[in-house]
């Protein structure tokens, strides 16, 4: 069983249903809010989806600089598992853990509706137990959600499989080479604008989503992750 | 010590899609301001900044501009001091 903290900034509004769905997949999990400093003993951080601070000045831009962040940055720096959905995932690129940044979507509007994604990438945590190729119906609900970065490290997250999903059958907001989610040079730090927590129960409408959670807990999801712990303010490898 | 009136502008850097000052453009040629094109839009922040001399107050804002105003990746930005412009 996998300890993980959902971390609770102002304005969050997607904490209570990831907290569910990392419960549902069997995990541990528990809310830590932004000014604390200490993860508990995470294995794995989710930072959800919302409005932190009111997405003043840019989506993430406040939130980065939180207190938590830091050992957010340090758990990521050793390894850990590290998820971002939505405003988490602007939040990572905010505070660079991620390549890039997501600006305002091409046609302006906020978008609140499914959308498909293809699975590109297999070996990051949160993904190892959907197969490559796979296309899962997940909504998204942005406005800032269009994945911009600039053309050599485009190029890098191509030739370095570092794309997970990518928008398919359509581009609801004008992302770069259709890019839904990334992760960093790692592959332990993943960021995803759609929500798999919205999908993952044949009672919201189906359970794309739900493998994203279950990866975290599957066996084979810290292949390619360095299983850290910490303790006693050390991360120890275990 | 003195207070410095520093003012920033950022903006969307140019190579990439504003669909803001998009929008702006199409609803000026809408209202019959055919002869408008490129428009863009962005930030302006006023910032008072105490500091021993304007070149202290300009280094502060750049850093302030670096680490939170603007994003590196999308945005561009330049400053200007009590009326006097610096790049």
């Amino acid at each position: 069983m996998k300890r993980v903290a959902v971390v609770v900034f102002p304005g969050s509004n997607c904490d209570a249903e990831t907290l569910a769905a990392a419960r549902a997949a069997g995990s541990d999990a528990y809310f830590v809010w932004h000014r604390d400093t200490d993860l508990r003993q995470a294995d794995v951080v989710i930072l959800p989806g919302g409005f932190s601070y009111g997405d003043y000045l840019r989506s993430g831009a406040i939130a980065r600089f939180s207190a938590v962040m830091g050992a957010v940055a340090e758990h990521a720096h050793a390894g850990g598992a590290v998820l971002g959905i939505c405003n988490g995932f602007q939040i990572l690129c905010e505070a660079g853990l991620l390549p890039g940044a997501l600006m305002r979507n091409a046609r302006l509007r906020f978008l609140s509706r499914p959308v498909w994604v293809r699975v590109e990438q297999t070996d990051t945590p949160f993904t190892s137990l959907y197969e490559k190729g796979e296309v899962l119906e997940i909504p998204v609900a942005h406005g800032d959600g269009r994945y911009v970065v600039d053309p050599r490290t485009a190029a890098e997250l191509e030739a370095t499989d570092r794309v997970v999903w990518r928008y398919v059958r359509e581009n609801p907001n004008g992302s770069t080479s259709e890019i839904a989610g990334v992760t960093n040079a790692g592959r332990n730090v993943v960021g995803i604008m759609p929500h798999p927590e919205r999908r993952d129960a044949p009672a919201l409408g189906g359970q794309d989503g739900a493998r994203v959670f279950h990866s975290m807990e599957a066996r084979h999801a810290t292949q390619h992750a360095v299983d850290v712990r910490a303790v006693d303010d050390r991360h120890l490898r275990v | 010590m003195s207070a410095f009136r520093v003012e920033v502008r950022v903006m969307p850097r140019a190579a990439l899609l504003d669909p803001q000052g998009q929008a702006v453009e199409h609803a000026l040629h809408a209202l019959g301001f055919g002869e408008v094109a490129r428009v863009r839009m962005g930030k302006h922040l006023v910032l008072e900044v105490t500091a021993g001399s304007r070149d202290e107050a300009l280094a502060r804002a750049r850093a302030m501009c670096d680490r939170l105003l603007a994003n590196p990746v999308t945005e561009d930005y330049d400053l200007a001091v009590d009326g006097g412009a610096a790049r």
